[in-house]
Protein backbone atom coordinates (compact mmCIF):
# COMPACT_ATOMS: atom_id res chain seq x y z
CA UNK A 1 0.00 0.00 0.00
CA UNK A 2 2.83 2.23 0.71
CA UNK A 3 3.81 2.97 -2.13
CA UNK A 4 0.65 4.62 -3.10
CA UNK A 5 2.16 7.59 -1.40
CA UNK A 6 4.02 8.50 -4.57
CA UNK A 7 0.33 9.14 -6.40
CA UNK A 8 -0.48 11.08 -3.46
CA UNK A 9 2.89 13.35 -3.99
CA UNK A 10 1.89 14.06 -7.75
CA UNK A 11 -2.07 14.47 -6.89
CA UNK A 12 -1.25 17.09 -3.61
CA UNK A 13 2.02 18.71 -5.83
CA UNK A 14 -0.71 19.51 -8.70
CA UNK A 15 -3.54 20.20 -6.29
CA UNK A 16 -1.42 22.90 -4.74
CA UNK A 17 0.33 23.96 -7.43
CA UNK A 18 3.78 23.47 -6.94
CA UNK A 19 6.25 23.30 -9.39
CA UNK A 20 5.29 20.37 -11.87
CA UNK A 21 9.06 19.38 -12.30
CA UNK A 22 9.36 19.37 -8.71
CA UNK A 23 6.52 17.53 -7.85
CA UNK A 24 7.09 14.55 -10.56
CA UNK A 25 11.01 14.42 -9.45
CA UNK A 26 10.21 13.98 -5.68
CA UNK A 27 7.05 11.53 -6.85
CA UNK A 28 9.72 9.22 -8.65
CA UNK A 29 12.20 9.52 -5.95
CA UNK A 30 9.46 8.66 -3.23
CA UNK A 31 7.60 5.22 -4.89
CA UNK A 32 11.25 4.50 -6.16
CA UNK A 33 12.49 4.16 -2.48
CA UNK A 34 9.76 3.20 -0.58
CA UNK A 35 8.98 0.43 -3.61
CA UNK A 36 12.34 -0.97 -2.81
CA UNK A 37 14.81 0.47 -5.11
CA UNK A 38 18.27 1.17 -4.28
CA UNK A 39 19.31 5.01 -4.83
CA UNK A 40 21.42 3.82 -7.12
CA UNK A 41 18.51 2.33 -9.14
CA UNK A 42 16.56 5.25 -8.99
CA UNK A 43 18.85 7.54 -10.61
CA UNK A 44 19.37 4.62 -12.86
CA UNK A 45 15.84 4.81 -13.69
CA UNK A 46 15.68 8.47 -14.33
CA UNK A 47 18.63 7.80 -17.26
CA UNK A 48 16.68 5.44 -18.70
CA UNK A 49 13.25 7.03 -18.82
CA UNK A 50 14.59 10.25 -20.01
CA UNK A 51 16.58 8.63 -22.87
CA UNK A 52 14.08 6.32 -24.42
CA UNK A 53 11.54 8.63 -24.27
CA UNK A 54 13.01 11.66 -26.09
CA UNK A 55 10.74 11.10 -29.14
CA UNK A 56 8.44 13.20 -26.95
CA UNK A 57 10.73 16.04 -27.19
CA UNK A 58 11.36 15.64 -31.01
CA UNK A 59 8.95 18.56 -32.08
CA UNK A 60 12.03 20.88 -31.06
CA UNK A 61 13.34 20.59 -34.51
CA UNK A 62 10.64 22.55 -35.86
CA UNK A 63 10.86 25.48 -33.65
CA UNK A 64 13.61 27.13 -35.88
CA UNK A 65 11.91 27.40 -39.01
CA UNK A 66 8.77 28.17 -37.59
CA UNK A 67 10.34 30.71 -35.41
CA UNK A 68 11.83 31.88 -38.26
CA UNK A 69 8.85 32.38 -40.59
CA UNK A 70 6.93 33.82 -37.45
CA UNK A 71 9.43 36.40 -37.55
CA UNK A 72 8.33 37.12 -40.77
CA UNK A 73 4.35 37.56 -40.25
CA UNK A 74 3.64 34.09 -40.74
CA UNK A 75 0.90 33.96 -37.59
CA UNK A 76 -0.21 37.64 -39.32
CA UNK A 77 -0.40 36.09 -42.72
CA UNK A 78 -2.53 33.19 -41.20
CA UNK A 79 -5.13 35.42 -40.14
CA UNK A 80 -5.21 37.54 -42.87
CA UNK A 81 -6.48 34.80 -45.34
CA UNK A 82 -9.20 32.99 -43.36
CA UNK A 83 -10.54 36.77 -43.29
CA UNK A 84 -11.18 36.24 -47.05
CA UNK A 85 -13.97 33.62 -46.39
CA UNK A 86 -16.84 34.85 -45.12
CA UNK A 87 -18.73 32.61 -43.40
CA UNK A 88 -15.89 30.81 -41.91
CA UNK A 89 -16.25 31.41 -38.06
CA UNK A 90 -13.53 30.45 -35.19
CA UNK A 91 -15.76 27.62 -34.31
CA UNK A 92 -16.37 26.03 -37.98
CA UNK A 93 -12.50 26.25 -38.74
CA UNK A 94 -11.90 24.33 -35.83
CA UNK A 95 -14.63 21.64 -36.20
CA UNK A 96 -13.39 21.38 -39.82
CA UNK A 97 -9.67 21.28 -38.11
CA UNK A 98 -10.86 18.54 -35.79
CA UNK A 99 -12.05 16.31 -38.77
CA UNK A 100 -9.08 17.09 -40.97
CA UNK A 101 -7.06 15.59 -38.10
CA UNK A 102 -9.18 12.69 -37.07
CA UNK A 103 -8.91 11.54 -40.65
CA UNK A 104 -5.27 12.11 -41.04
CA UNK A 105 -4.66 9.66 -37.65
CA UNK A 106 -7.10 7.26 -39.08
CA UNK A 107 -5.03 6.47 -41.52
CA UNK A 108 -2.09 6.68 -39.81
CA UNK A 109 -0.62 10.17 -40.66
CA UNK A 110 -0.26 10.81 -37.26
CA UNK A 111 3.04 13.89 -37.12
CA UNK A 112 1.37 15.44 -40.40
CA UNK A 113 -0.38 17.68 -37.55
CA UNK A 114 0.64 19.02 -34.26
CA UNK A 115 0.78 21.38 -31.69
CA UNK A 116 4.08 22.67 -32.92
CA UNK A 117 3.94 21.76 -36.48
CA UNK A 118 0.53 23.23 -37.25
CA UNK A 119 -1.64 24.53 -34.14
CA UNK A 120 0.37 27.28 -33.02
CA UNK A 121 1.44 28.92 -36.69
CA UNK A 122 -1.87 28.08 -38.08
CA UNK A 123 -4.72 26.73 -36.58
CA UNK A 124 -4.56 28.78 -33.54
CA UNK A 125 -3.87 32.06 -35.57
CA UNK A 126 -6.24 31.20 -38.29
CA UNK A 127 -9.22 30.64 -35.53
CA UNK A 128 -8.34 34.04 -33.74
CA UNK A 129 -8.99 35.77 -37.02
CA UNK A 130 -11.79 34.53 -37.80
CA UNK A 131 -13.28 35.27 -34.58
CA UNK A 132 -11.92 38.93 -34.83
CA UNK A 133 -13.15 39.51 -38.07
CA UNK A 134 -17.14 38.69 -36.75
CA UNK A 135 -16.67 40.09 -33.14
CA UNK A 136 -13.56 43.16 -33.33
CA UNK A 137 -10.54 42.80 -31.20
CA UNK A 138 -10.88 39.87 -28.38
CA UNK A 139 -10.45 40.52 -24.74
CA UNK A 140 -7.75 38.34 -23.21
CA UNK A 141 -10.05 35.78 -21.72
CA UNK A 142 -12.09 35.15 -25.41
CA UNK A 143 -8.32 34.88 -27.34
CA UNK A 144 -7.11 32.21 -24.24
CA UNK A 145 -10.75 30.42 -25.31
CA UNK A 146 -10.17 30.45 -29.02
CA UNK A 147 -6.43 28.91 -28.35
CA UNK A 148 -7.36 26.17 -25.70
CA UNK A 149 -10.07 25.11 -28.01
CA UNK A 150 -7.95 25.16 -31.09
CA UNK A 151 -5.23 22.88 -28.96
CA UNK A 152 -8.49 20.92 -27.83
CA UNK A 153 -9.42 20.08 -31.41
CA UNK A 154 -5.77 18.64 -32.16
CA UNK A 155 -5.95 16.71 -28.75
CA UNK A 156 -9.48 15.11 -29.33
CA UNK A 157 -9.02 14.68 -33.03
CA UNK A 158 -5.28 12.96 -32.92
CA UNK A 159 -6.82 10.29 -29.75
CA UNK A 160 -9.62 9.47 -31.37
CA UNK A 161 -8.78 8.84 -34.98
CA UNK A 162 -5.66 7.19 -34.50
CA UNK A 163 -7.36 4.03 -32.93
CA UNK A 164 -9.30 3.88 -36.50
CA UNK A 165 -5.45 3.32 -37.59
CA UNK A 166 -4.36 -0.70 -37.28
CA UNK A 167 -0.72 -0.26 -36.79
CA UNK A 168 -0.79 2.31 -33.80
CA UNK A 169 0.90 1.97 -30.61
CA UNK A 170 -2.21 1.31 -28.55
CA UNK A 171 -3.53 -1.20 -30.56
CA UNK A 172 -0.56 -3.11 -30.76
CA UNK A 173 -0.14 -2.97 -27.03
CA UNK A 174 -3.98 -4.28 -26.87
CA UNK A 175 -3.11 -7.06 -28.86
CA UNK A 176 0.82 -7.86 -27.49
CA UNK A 177 -0.54 -7.84 -23.98
CA UNK A 178 -3.70 -9.68 -24.28
CA UNK A 179 -2.30 -12.52 -26.60
CA UNK A 180 0.93 -13.05 -24.51
CA UNK A 181 -1.01 -12.92 -21.25
CA UNK A 182 -4.14 -15.28 -21.64
CA UNK A 183 -2.93 -17.07 -24.89
CA UNK A 184 -5.39 -16.35 -27.39
CA UNK A 185 -5.32 -14.54 -30.63
CA UNK A 186 -6.56 -10.93 -31.04
CA UNK A 187 -6.12 -9.49 -34.71
CA UNK A 188 -5.48 -5.59 -34.86
CA UNK A 189 -8.48 -5.40 -37.09
CA UNK A 190 -11.34 -6.23 -34.87
CA UNK A 191 -10.06 -3.73 -32.30
CA UNK A 192 -9.75 -0.85 -34.74
CA UNK A 193 -13.27 -1.49 -35.83
CA UNK A 194 -14.65 -1.38 -32.31
CA UNK A 195 -12.49 1.97 -32.28
CA UNK A 196 -14.84 3.35 -34.93
CA UNK A 197 -18.12 4.12 -32.76
CA UNK A 198 -16.24 5.86 -30.14
CA UNK A 199 -14.57 7.63 -33.05
CA UNK A 200 -17.59 9.43 -34.56
CA UNK A 201 -18.79 9.98 -31.07
CA UNK A 202 -15.91 11.96 -30.10
CA UNK A 203 -16.53 14.02 -33.68
CA UNK A 204 -20.27 14.82 -32.90
CA UNK A 205 -19.56 15.41 -29.45
CA UNK A 206 -16.57 17.76 -29.81
CA UNK A 207 -17.29 19.16 -33.16
CA UNK A 208 -21.00 20.23 -31.70
CA UNK A 209 -18.84 22.11 -28.66
CA UNK A 210 -16.37 23.75 -31.08
CA UNK A 211 -19.65 25.01 -33.28
CA UNK A 212 -20.89 26.14 -30.18
CA UNK A 213 -17.90 28.09 -29.18
CA UNK A 214 -19.00 31.11 -31.74
CA UNK A 215 -21.11 32.15 -29.42
CA UNK A 216 -19.57 31.43 -26.07
CA UNK A 217 -17.09 34.13 -27.69
CA UNK A 218 -19.88 36.49 -28.96
CA UNK A 219 -21.17 36.56 -24.85
CA UNK A 220 -17.78 37.17 -23.55
CA UNK A 221 -17.18 40.03 -26.33
CA UNK A 222 -20.80 41.79 -25.28
CA UNK A 223 -19.55 41.06 -21.21
CA UNK A 224 -16.98 42.75 -21.81
CA UNK A 225 -17.89 45.50 -23.95
CA UNK A 226 -20.51 46.30 -21.06
CA UNK A 227 -17.84 46.40 -18.00
CA UNK A 228 -15.79 48.75 -20.58
CA UNK A 229 -19.03 51.06 -20.72
CA UNK A 230 -19.22 50.85 -16.94
CA UNK B 1 19.64 4.10 -43.83
CA UNK B 2 18.34 7.17 -41.81
CA UNK B 3 18.06 6.76 -38.59
CA UNK B 4 16.02 8.47 -35.24
CA UNK B 5 19.35 8.81 -33.39
CA UNK B 6 20.75 11.46 -35.65
CA UNK B 7 17.82 13.71 -35.40
CA UNK B 8 17.83 13.28 -31.48
CA UNK B 9 21.46 14.38 -31.77
CA UNK B 10 20.17 17.33 -34.07
CA UNK B 11 17.64 18.34 -31.33
CA UNK B 12 21.01 18.00 -28.71
CA UNK B 13 23.04 20.00 -30.73
CA UNK B 14 20.05 22.35 -31.06
CA UNK B 15 19.63 22.77 -27.41
CA UNK B 16 23.62 23.47 -27.25
CA UNK B 17 23.78 26.27 -29.66
CA UNK B 18 20.92 27.42 -27.85
CA UNK B 19 22.60 27.32 -24.53
CA UNK B 20 25.74 29.21 -25.90
CA UNK B 21 23.16 32.19 -27.03
CA UNK B 22 21.70 32.32 -23.99
CA UNK B 23 24.95 32.50 -21.81
CA UNK B 24 25.48 35.27 -24.07
CA UNK B 25 22.17 36.78 -23.79
CA UNK B 26 22.89 39.70 -21.34
CA UNK B 27 19.00 40.94 -21.16
CA UNK B 28 18.29 37.03 -19.40
CA UNK B 29 19.08 37.90 -14.94
CA UNK B 30 19.23 34.57 -15.22
CA UNK B 31 21.78 33.23 -18.15
CA UNK B 32 24.10 31.41 -16.42
CA UNK B 33 21.12 28.81 -14.69
CA UNK B 34 19.37 29.21 -18.35
CA UNK B 35 22.15 27.74 -20.27
CA UNK B 36 22.75 25.28 -17.71
CA UNK B 37 19.63 23.82 -17.87
CA UNK B 38 19.34 23.95 -21.46
CA UNK B 39 23.00 22.69 -22.35
CA UNK B 40 22.43 19.61 -19.65
CA UNK B 41 19.67 18.80 -21.80
CA UNK B 42 21.08 19.03 -24.97
CA UNK B 43 23.78 16.71 -23.47
CA UNK B 44 21.50 14.83 -22.38
CA UNK B 45 19.62 13.73 -25.68
CA UNK B 46 22.94 13.03 -27.31
CA UNK B 47 24.09 10.98 -24.18
CA UNK B 48 20.96 9.02 -24.00
CA UNK B 49 21.71 7.53 -27.74
CA UNK B 50 24.07 5.16 -25.78
CA UNK B 51 21.90 4.80 -22.53
CA UNK B 52 19.07 3.62 -24.92
CA UNK B 53 21.22 1.20 -26.55
CA UNK B 54 22.95 -0.25 -22.91
CA UNK B 55 26.51 0.54 -23.69
CA UNK B 56 27.15 3.82 -21.24
CA UNK B 57 25.83 3.67 -17.58
CA UNK B 58 22.31 5.46 -17.05
CA UNK B 59 23.28 6.73 -13.54
CA UNK B 60 24.77 10.13 -14.67
CA UNK B 61 22.11 11.15 -17.45
CA UNK B 62 19.98 10.27 -14.23
CA UNK B 63 21.74 12.90 -12.09
CA UNK B 64 21.88 15.13 -15.02
CA UNK B 65 18.00 14.71 -14.69
CA UNK B 66 17.46 15.62 -11.56
CA UNK B 67 20.05 18.57 -11.95
CA UNK B 68 17.41 20.22 -14.48
CA UNK B 69 14.72 19.34 -12.00
CA UNK B 70 16.07 21.27 -9.62
CA UNK B 71 17.20 24.43 -11.72
CA UNK B 72 14.44 24.85 -13.09
CA UNK B 73 11.98 23.69 -10.15
CA UNK B 74 14.16 26.17 -7.81
CA UNK B 75 13.79 28.97 -10.65
CA UNK B 76 17.12 29.62 -11.37
CA UNK B 77 16.15 29.45 -15.27
CA UNK B 78 14.57 32.83 -16.82
CA UNK B 79 14.55 34.28 -20.40
CA UNK B 80 15.79 37.37 -22.12
CA UNK B 81 14.01 39.95 -23.87
CA UNK B 82 15.06 38.34 -27.14
CA UNK B 83 15.13 40.26 -30.56
CA UNK B 84 11.77 39.99 -31.59
CA UNK B 85 10.10 41.86 -34.14
CA UNK B 86 7.57 44.47 -33.77
CA UNK B 87 3.76 43.47 -34.81
CA UNK B 88 4.73 46.54 -37.38
CA UNK B 89 7.02 44.54 -38.72
CA UNK B 90 5.63 41.49 -38.99
CA UNK B 91 2.28 42.98 -40.44
CA UNK B 92 4.42 44.97 -42.97
CA UNK B 93 6.37 41.76 -43.88
CA UNK B 94 3.01 39.35 -44.00
CA UNK B 95 2.03 41.81 -46.30
CA UNK B 96 5.57 41.60 -48.50
CA UNK B 97 5.82 37.71 -48.56
CA UNK B 98 1.71 37.14 -48.38
CA UNK B 99 0.48 33.63 -48.97
CA UNK B 100 4.41 32.35 -49.95
CA UNK B 101 4.90 32.46 -46.01
CA UNK B 102 2.90 29.12 -45.71
CA UNK B 103 5.35 27.34 -47.88
CA UNK B 104 7.97 26.51 -45.69
CA UNK B 105 5.57 26.58 -42.82
CA UNK B 106 2.93 23.80 -45.04
CA UNK B 107 6.40 21.64 -46.23
CA UNK B 108 6.64 20.05 -42.86
CA UNK B 109 3.27 17.85 -43.33
CA UNK B 110 3.56 17.50 -46.66
CA UNK B 111 7.29 16.00 -46.31
CA UNK B 112 6.19 13.84 -43.32
CA UNK B 113 3.32 12.53 -45.38
CA UNK B 114 5.35 11.72 -48.24
CA UNK B 115 7.65 9.81 -45.97
CA UNK B 116 5.16 7.87 -44.27
CA UNK B 117 3.01 6.58 -47.55
CA UNK B 118 6.43 6.51 -49.48
CA UNK B 119 9.72 6.92 -48.73
CA UNK B 120 9.09 4.09 -46.32
CA UNK B 121 8.40 1.50 -48.60
CA UNK B 122 11.87 2.37 -50.59
CA UNK B 123 15.36 0.40 -49.71
CA UNK B 124 18.47 0.99 -51.12
CA UNK B 125 21.14 -2.12 -51.35
CA UNK B 126 18.15 -4.36 -48.94
CA UNK B 127 18.04 -1.77 -46.13
CA UNK B 128 15.35 0.38 -45.79
CA UNK B 129 16.23 3.97 -46.13
CA UNK B 130 14.46 4.96 -43.11
CA UNK B 131 14.85 3.40 -39.45
CA UNK B 132 11.87 0.89 -39.40
CA UNK B 133 9.51 1.65 -36.33
CA UNK B 134 10.64 5.39 -36.30
CA UNK B 135 9.15 6.40 -39.91
CA UNK B 136 7.35 9.27 -38.69
CA UNK B 137 9.54 10.67 -36.56
CA UNK B 138 11.56 11.11 -39.60
CA UNK B 139 9.26 12.43 -41.55
CA UNK B 140 8.42 15.11 -38.65
CA UNK B 141 12.50 16.03 -38.68
CA UNK B 142 13.32 15.73 -42.42
CA UNK B 143 10.28 17.58 -42.77
CA UNK B 144 11.82 20.46 -40.53
CA UNK B 145 15.16 20.46 -42.25
CA UNK B 146 13.87 20.39 -45.52
CA UNK B 147 11.55 23.60 -44.50
CA UNK B 148 14.18 25.51 -43.29
CA UNK B 149 16.17 25.01 -46.16
CA UNK B 150 12.92 25.96 -48.45
CA UNK B 151 12.42 29.00 -46.08
CA UNK B 152 15.86 30.75 -45.88
CA UNK B 153 16.65 30.11 -49.24
CA UNK B 154 13.14 32.00 -49.70
CA UNK B 155 13.52 34.64 -47.00
CA UNK B 156 16.57 35.28 -48.39
CA UNK B 157 18.23 34.55 -44.84
CA UNK B 158 22.22 33.44 -45.15
CA UNK B 159 22.57 32.90 -41.07
CA UNK B 160 21.73 30.01 -39.51
CA UNK B 161 21.82 32.22 -36.39
CA UNK B 162 18.86 33.85 -37.04
CA UNK B 163 16.26 31.01 -37.43
CA UNK B 164 18.08 29.36 -33.81
CA UNK B 165 17.10 32.97 -32.32
CA UNK B 166 13.86 32.84 -33.16
CA UNK B 167 13.33 29.42 -32.03
CA UNK B 168 15.40 30.20 -28.85
CA UNK B 169 13.17 32.50 -27.66
CA UNK B 170 9.98 29.68 -28.23
CA UNK B 171 12.13 27.40 -26.21
CA UNK B 172 12.57 30.09 -23.03
CA UNK B 173 8.97 30.68 -23.42
CA UNK B 174 8.43 27.66 -22.93
CA UNK B 175 10.76 26.85 -19.97
CA UNK B 176 10.15 23.94 -17.71
CA UNK B 177 7.11 22.67 -19.69
CA UNK B 178 9.82 21.15 -21.97
CA UNK B 179 11.39 18.62 -19.96
CA UNK B 180 7.64 17.85 -18.33
CA UNK B 181 6.90 15.20 -20.66
CA UNK B 182 10.06 13.23 -20.46
CA UNK B 183 10.00 13.05 -16.29
CA UNK B 184 6.47 11.48 -16.48
CA UNK B 185 7.68 8.78 -18.98
CA UNK B 186 10.14 8.21 -16.19
CA UNK B 187 7.53 8.59 -13.31
CA UNK B 188 5.37 5.84 -15.05
CA UNK B 189 8.23 3.26 -15.19
CA UNK B 190 9.01 3.53 -11.75
CA UNK B 191 5.31 3.76 -10.89
CA UNK B 192 5.25 0.06 -12.62
CA UNK B 193 8.60 -1.11 -10.95
CA UNK B 194 7.77 -0.37 -7.94
CA UNK B 195 4.24 -2.32 -7.94
CA UNK B 196 1.86 0.33 -8.22
CA UNK B 197 -0.08 -1.21 -10.80
CA UNK B 198 -0.63 -3.89 -8.46
CA UNK B 199 -1.58 -2.05 -5.46
CA UNK B 200 -4.42 -0.48 -7.95
CA UNK B 201 -5.68 -3.72 -9.09
CA UNK B 202 -6.06 -4.91 -5.55
CA UNK B 203 -8.09 -2.21 -4.08
CA UNK B 204 -10.28 -2.24 -7.83
CA UNK B 205 -10.95 -5.87 -6.89
CA UNK B 206 -11.85 -5.24 -3.12
CA UNK B 207 -14.73 -2.50 -4.33
CA UNK B 208 -16.08 -4.26 -7.06
CA UNK B 209 -19.11 -5.83 -6.44
CA UNK B 210 -20.29 -9.55 -7.82
CA UNK B 211 -21.68 -10.26 -10.86
CA UNK B 212 -23.38 -7.27 -11.99
CA UNK B 213 -22.32 -6.69 -15.46
CA UNK B 214 -23.47 -3.03 -15.77
CA UNK B 215 -21.53 -1.96 -12.56
CA UNK B 216 -18.44 -4.18 -13.87
CA UNK B 217 -18.43 -2.49 -16.96
CA UNK B 218 -19.08 1.27 -15.65
CA UNK B 219 -15.50 0.08 -12.90
CA UNK B 220 -13.98 -0.93 -15.63
CA UNK B 221 -14.24 2.17 -18.02
CA UNK B 222 -13.84 4.19 -15.19
CA UNK B 223 -10.92 2.28 -13.91
CA UNK B 224 -9.27 3.37 -16.57
CA UNK B 225 -9.97 6.67 -16.80
CA UNK B 226 -8.81 7.69 -13.27
CA UNK B 227 -5.70 5.33 -13.26
CA UNK B 228 -5.12 6.91 -16.81
CA UNK B 229 -5.17 10.74 -15.04
CA UNK B 230 -2.78 9.27 -12.55
CA UNK B 231 -0.89 7.73 -14.54
CA UNK B 232 -0.64 10.17 -17.68
CA UNK B 233 -1.42 7.45 -20.22
CA UNK B 234 -3.80 5.02 -21.46
CA UNK B 235 -0.62 2.64 -21.98
CA UNK B 236 -0.06 1.95 -17.93
CA UNK B 237 -3.65 1.88 -17.16
CA UNK B 238 -4.41 -1.01 -19.33
CA UNK B 239 -2.32 -3.74 -18.40
CA UNK B 240 -3.25 -3.35 -14.67
CA UNK B 241 -7.18 -2.96 -15.13
CA UNK B 242 -7.66 -5.59 -17.67
CA UNK B 243 -6.05 -8.14 -15.53
CA UNK B 244 -8.07 -6.70 -12.76
CA UNK B 245 -11.63 -6.22 -14.58
CA UNK B 246 -11.23 -6.13 -18.13
CA UNK B 247 -9.97 -9.85 -18.61
CA UNK B 248 -11.66 -11.98 -15.98
CA UNK B 249 -14.63 -10.44 -15.47
CA UNK B 250 -15.93 -8.88 -18.48
CA UNK B 251 -14.58 -11.46 -21.09
CA UNK B 252 -14.17 -14.65 -19.05
CA UNK B 253 -17.21 -14.40 -17.11
CA UNK B 254 -19.83 -12.56 -18.63
CA UNK B 255 -18.22 -13.88 -22.08
CA UNK B 256 -18.05 -10.21 -23.75
CA UNK B 257 -16.46 -9.90 -26.90
CA UNK B 258 -12.76 -9.67 -26.22
CA UNK B 259 -11.91 -7.03 -28.66
CA UNK B 260 -14.97 -4.85 -28.02
CA UNK B 261 -14.04 -4.86 -24.98
CA UNK B 262 -10.44 -4.36 -24.99
CA UNK B 263 -10.67 -1.76 -27.68
CA UNK B 264 -13.56 0.83 -25.51
CA UNK B 265 -11.24 0.34 -22.20
CA UNK B 266 -8.98 1.64 -24.41
CA UNK B 267 -10.38 4.97 -25.28
CA UNK B 268 -12.31 5.10 -22.12
CA UNK B 269 -8.58 5.62 -20.96
CA UNK B 270 -8.15 8.37 -23.59
CA UNK B 271 -10.63 10.51 -22.48
CA UNK B 272 -8.20 10.19 -19.15
CA UNK B 273 -5.86 11.73 -21.04
CA UNK B 274 -7.12 14.65 -22.05
CA UNK B 275 -8.06 16.07 -18.70
CA UNK B 276 -4.63 15.25 -17.08
CA UNK B 277 -2.03 17.74 -16.48
CA UNK B 278 0.07 14.15 -16.40
CA UNK B 279 -0.11 13.88 -20.03
CA UNK B 280 1.90 17.12 -20.27
CA UNK B 281 3.19 17.11 -24.26
CA UNK B 282 -0.87 17.15 -24.87
CA UNK B 283 -1.82 19.30 -22.50
CA UNK B 284 0.64 21.53 -20.97
CA UNK B 285 3.07 21.89 -23.29
CA UNK B 286 0.65 23.40 -25.84
CA UNK B 287 -0.49 25.50 -23.44
CA UNK B 288 3.04 26.85 -22.96
CA UNK B 289 3.60 26.85 -27.17
CA UNK B 290 0.57 28.88 -27.92
CA UNK B 291 1.46 31.61 -24.62
CA UNK B 292 -1.54 30.76 -22.70
CA UNK B 293 -1.89 32.15 -19.10
CA UNK B 294 -3.71 29.82 -18.17
CA UNK B 295 -1.96 26.15 -18.12
CA UNK B 296 -4.89 24.53 -17.72
CA UNK B 297 -6.65 26.14 -20.60
CA UNK B 298 -6.53 23.22 -23.05
CA UNK B 299 -7.67 20.89 -19.95
CA UNK B 300 -10.83 23.14 -19.47
CA UNK B 301 -11.73 22.99 -22.83
CA UNK B 302 -11.41 19.26 -22.84
CA UNK B 303 -13.26 18.61 -19.79
CA UNK B 304 -16.71 18.30 -21.10
CA UNK B 305 -16.28 16.18 -24.10
CA UNK B 306 -13.51 13.89 -21.97
CA UNK B 307 -16.31 13.38 -19.66
CA UNK B 308 -19.47 12.72 -22.33
CA UNK B 309 -16.76 10.47 -24.24
CA UNK B 310 -16.74 8.54 -21.21
CA UNK B 311 -20.34 8.19 -20.91
CA UNK B 312 -20.22 6.84 -24.57
CA UNK B 313 -18.12 4.50 -24.63
CA UNK B 314 -19.52 3.00 -20.98
CA UNK B 315 -22.66 2.91 -23.09
CA UNK B 316 -21.68 1.28 -26.83
CA UNK B 317 -19.92 -1.46 -24.05
CA UNK B 318 -22.72 -2.08 -22.71
CA UNK B 319 -25.14 -2.20 -25.57
CA UNK B 320 -22.88 -3.85 -28.33
CA UNK B 321 -20.45 -6.08 -26.87
CA UNK B 322 -22.55 -8.49 -24.77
Amino acid sequence: MIVLLGVLVVVLGFATRRNPLLVVGAAGIVTGLLGGLSPQRVLAAFGTGFASSRAVTIFVITLPVIGLLERHGLQEQARRIVTRFAGLTAGRFLALYLLLRQIAAAVGLNNVFGHAQTVRPLAAPMAEGAAERRLGPLPEKAREKVRSFAASADNVGLFFGEDVFLAVGSILLITGFVNTTYQTHLEPLDLALWAIPTALCALAVHGWRLLRLDRTLERAVAADREEAVK
Amino acid sequence: MIKAEWFYWLVGLIFLVMAVQMLRDRTNPKRYGTAAFWGLLGLGFVYGTWVADKSAPAEPLGAAVLAMVCLAGFGFTGRGRGTAATPEQREASAARWGGRLFVPALTIPVVALLCAVGVKRLSVGGEPVLQKGSETILGLGIGAVVALVVGMVMLREKKLSAPLHAGRSMLESMGWAMLLPQLLATLGTIFSVSGVGEQVRRITTAVLPDHSLYVAVAVYCVGMFLFTVVMGNGFAAFPVMTAAVGWPVLVVQEHGSAPAVLAIGMLAGFCGTLVTPMAANFNVVPAALLELKDQYGPIKAQLPTAVALLGCNIVIMALFAF
